[in-house]
């Protein structure tokens, strides 16, 4: 069945890429993480969470969504009992200190139900990891074991009426109070989530009003006072509400990190919550792929089931290839943090090594969450219109996931701050000589004017022209990134609009490398059956990521070069063009039977 | 109070199985494997029972050598090590024998089996094993309270262990029958004995360090040649669409002339 023994994350860690390095080395080139890699160890958690998200939290979808009192509290402890909110405890203060590749198996694993998925992140996710990275261990000693068991329950408080994506100019303050011996915190937060369960906070303020900082603060400390509900269009059974500080005392020693250091805390947190996200919202792409195929089946209409009609196929195969895409570089870029601290496991820095190491992956992480949350606004859309009116009506389960599914585009960052920041960062980093994008452009233009073809394809493999539609776009990708940045320079951060077509340039350079990669690496991981379906999906994707990355590069062109060098920028890019011959609809429907067949997304990590 | 326990690897039984074209065996090859859910039970009943008694749980796996895995993950439910017998598939004869041997050696007071595996249903391992050694045995345990009783929020065992001998309520036709053993004794589970747990991760963590012992199938000297061959494996018939009748006269005429029941 498997022709040789998996690679395992030390092939990776020899050939792991810097953050962004995928736009600086030949397409699908390096050993990459992927689902076929998980360890048995893996696999036996995402088994244990599936098991308990099915048998525990599913049965009680109708009493979450109705808030229904103690059902959430209940559901965390029991998750505690499973060890889940252990993971990224370090075991030295009574945790697991597991990769974060468990971390996120089995947040995706828990995705299965949206509510609960939202209540747990803000727990064990961005409530309890402030303190994990960056608390002092009195705290973490104190604090820790009640996270892990959920006999505390974390929240996090960023968010203030006035400032949303601007977080940084919170206006919640914390002064010294004169004994020295306590913070006294003044100010309002808002859209936090546990609110009305959490029994602690991490509360951004600024010291004397300029130092941003974080603190530990107790629910139930005197001034803290707590909002109402806020109805919401999903996720309805997580609690979500403001909170007001009026003179609330807590004590010197629940400072997190250091005074005025708040924004690295509030920015890593928000790093690791983007990559958790993107994860858990495949389980919710994968859920929802797997309801709308089972309704397509039975549904009849005309005399036979929907899944019999190509055009429904089409979408589930559509569904399906999304899915592939967020699971592929999901989890080779959980990998990448992984690798990037293998060897930091046992030393006393680990906690910082990890922070360095989320932080070195913050593109990658950021194109998880915006593709990942665009892919399940876009399956659950699907699957509501294949169910039809049904689909409109309470009483089908695709309803409450179209509804839960909106609220992933806003959180965490939303989608427009990530993509300003994919290549924000990207140029910051070449700015400061830490990524070679500038000599790579000019290598790429060079190549486009000699005789030779500047992307010949390599082999003859079963991906061999995949391979070279991956080279075509990440050369399509970093030409137009690097062109478009020595035109304008600085001036490049205000055209929002080239900004936002160069992000989804580079959300596809990274997609089409990783899933052809993955599909190339699988071809001697897996049964035929399921090599057979990698490649479907890495050969559909490529195709339809290579068309609209030269579509996108040509409208680039057209409005940064409105001058006499735009006929030369086209005729650089028509050098990377290729005549494909994939036929994406047969391809499709190939993918579609697979589907039907499996009853949703055709390849399982068990 | 020593406790084995066997756990089949068997196919995932919310796939749907294909028959190979030959008709002779089933498609294994993108299966799914879990372990049996009977057998489950009975790892949960043992790991009760060794709670209110203590001792050792000993998990068994007699089959493929990827079977590991659901060794394993008794283990990370708690069992304590596992025995591996490595054989391609054996007939549930085969398999008695080779338990017969094991069960010499490890000398247990329970032996405690799934009531049968849910690829095959043969539903005999657990009798000839019985009948092998000379013990008494209660097959298809079960809870007399019920799975949503206090009795199993509490994780009491259904089996009761007092004065060396075990109480067993087995499942029969139209009730329950409750029976007396002596130990050393074999106890086969039925559905309604308990909820298995999960695996914690911290649990999953601890059955790495487990030990786990490979034993080939030769080594025990038995003949292992099938008694039972399979001449063929078919599709259940499918079913025929049934028809709406007008009124009870026309019911009475089919059940008299088609049905031929009346």
């Amino acid at each position: 069945m498997v022709a040789q023994p998996k690679p395992t994350l030390e092939a990776v860690e020899e050939q792991l890429l810097p953050g962004a390095g995928f736009l600086l080395h030949e397409a699908a080139s390096k050993e990459i993480f992927t689902a076929e890699r998980f360890s048995d160890e893996h696999k036996a958690f995402y088994k244990t969470a599936v098991d308990f998200v099915e048998k525990q939290v599913v049965p009680r979808h109708k009493d979450i969504e109705h808030k229904v009192d103690g059902v959430m509290p209940d559901l965390l402890r029991k998750a505690g009992e499973l060890g889940f909110h252990m993971v990224d405890i370090p075991e030295a203060f009574g945790g697991l200190g597991l990769d974060k590749t468990t971390t996120c198996l089995v947040s995706e694993a828990l995705a299965r139900q949206g509510s609960f998925s939202v209540a747990i992140g803000a727990h064990n996710g961005i409530g309890m990891l402030p303190l994990v990275f960056f608390g002092s261990d009195e705290l973490k000693k104190e604090w820790l074991p009640k996270f892990a068991d959920a006999s505390v329950i974390g929240a996090y408080a960023l968010t203030e009426p006035g400032s949303g994506s601007d977080a940084l100019a919170a206006k919640t303050t914390a002064v010294l109070s004169e004994d020295g011996k306590h913070w006294v915190l003044n100010g309002s937060k808002m859209w936090i989530t546990n609110g009305h369960i959490a029994d602690v906070f991490t509360v951004f303020a600024k010291i004397d009003g300029k130092k941003f900082s974080a603190f530990l603060v107790p629910a139930k400390t005197p001034g803290l006072s707590i909002g109402r509900e806020e109805p919401k269009m999903g996720i309805r059974g997580s609690s979500t509400t403001a909170l007001s500080f009026d003179n609330v005392k807590v004590p010197k020693e629940n400072l997190l990190g250091e005074e005025g250091k708040g924004h690295k805390i509030a920015f890593n947190i928000l790093n690791m919550g983007r990559l958790r996200l993107g994860v858990a919202v495949m389980g919710g792409c994968k859920m929802i792929l797997s309801v709308a195929t089972k309704y397509a089946k039975e549904r009849k209409q005309f005399g036979q089931s929907l899944s019999e009609f190509r055009i429904i196929q089409q979408k589930l195969a559509d569904m399906a290839v999304a899915t592939y895409c967020g699971e592929s570089t999901s989890y080779r870029t959980t990998g990448s943090v992984d690798a990037a601290t293998a060897k930091a496991k046992d030393s006393p820095n680990l906690a910082q090594k990890l922070v360095d190491a989320i932080e070195e992956y913050n593109i990658e992480a950021s194109i998880m969450k915006v593709s990942g949350s665009e892919a399940l606004d876009y399956i659950a859309d699907e699957a509501v219109q294949i169910h039809g009116g049904y689909g409109y009506s309470e009483e089908y389960a695709v309803e409450c996931a179209y509804r839960d599914s909106r609220i992933n585009r806003i959180f965490e960052g939303t989608n427009e701050i990530n993509r300003m920041l994919i290549p924000g960062t990207i140029l910051k980093r070449a700015m400061k000589g830490q990524l070679d994008i500038m000599p790579v452009t000019q290598e790429i233009q060079e190549s486009l004017h000699r005789a030779a073809s500047p992307v010949p394809q390599q082999g003859t493999g079963p991906l061999a022209e995949e391979q070279q539609l991956a080279e075509l776009v990440r050369k399509a990708t970093v030409y137009t990134l690097g062109t478009a940045a020595m035109k304008l320079m600085t001036e490049l951060e205000k055209e929002q609009e080239q900004l936002t077509m160069l992000a989804d340039m580079i959300i596809d350079a990274y997609t089409i490398d990783t899933v052809v990669r993955r599909a190339m690496q699988a071809q001697n991981e897996t049964n035929e059956k399921a090599a057979a379906l990698h490649r479907l999906f890495a050969k559909v994707a490529a195709v339809e990521i290579y068309d609209r990355a030269m579509a996108r590069a040509r409208r680039i062109v057209v409005e940064l070069f409105p001058d006499a060098d735009q006929y030369t920028r086209f005729m650089e890019l028509k050098r990377l063009h290729l005549d494909v011959t994939a036929p994406v609809v047969v391809l499709k429907r190939q993918i579609a039977e697979a589907v039907i067949e499996a009853d949703g997304y055709p390849l399982s990590y068990v | 109070m020593k406790i084995l326990v066997t756990v089949k690897r068997v196919t995932d039984y919310e796939r749907k199985v294909k028959i190979s074209p030959d008709g002779l065996s089933l498609v294994t090859e993108g299966m799914n494997f879990v372990p049996n859910p009977f057998d489950e039970i009975a790892v949960e009943e043992a790991l009760r029972l060794q709670k209110a008694h203590g001792g050792e749980v000993v998990v068994i796996s007699i089959g493929h050598k990827d079977a590991s895995k659901e060794i394993r993950q008794a283990l990370a439910m708690g069992a304590d090590r596992g025995i591996h017998v490595i054989a391609e598939e054996l007939d549930p004869d085969a398999v008695a024998r080779l338990l017969m041997k094991i069960v010499e050696e490890e000398k247990p007071e329970l032996v405690i089996m799934g009531k049968q595996a849910t690829d095959d249903d043969a539903n005999q391992a657990g009798q000839l094993l019985a009948g092998y050694l000379g013990w008494p045995q209660a097959t298809f345990a079960s809870k007399v309270e019920g799975l949503d009783s206090e009795a199993e929020k509490a994780q009491t065992p259904g089996v009761v262990i007092a004065g060396g001998e075990a109480t067993v309520i087995r499942e029969i036709d139209g009730g329950l029958e409750t029976l007396k053993l002596k130990l050393p004794a074999i106890v086969t589970t039925d559905l309604r004995l308990n909820h298995p747990r999960f695996a914690s991760l911290p649990g999953i963590m601890k059955a790495k360090k487990k030990p786990i012992k490979e034993v080939p199938v030769a080594s025990f000297g038995v003949d292992i040649t099938p008694k039972v061959r399979n001449v063929k494996y078919a599709e259940p018939p499918a079913r025929k669409a049934g028809v709406k009748v007008a009124d009870v006269a026309e019911l009475v005429n089919k059940l008299k002339t088609e049905a031929k029941v009346i």
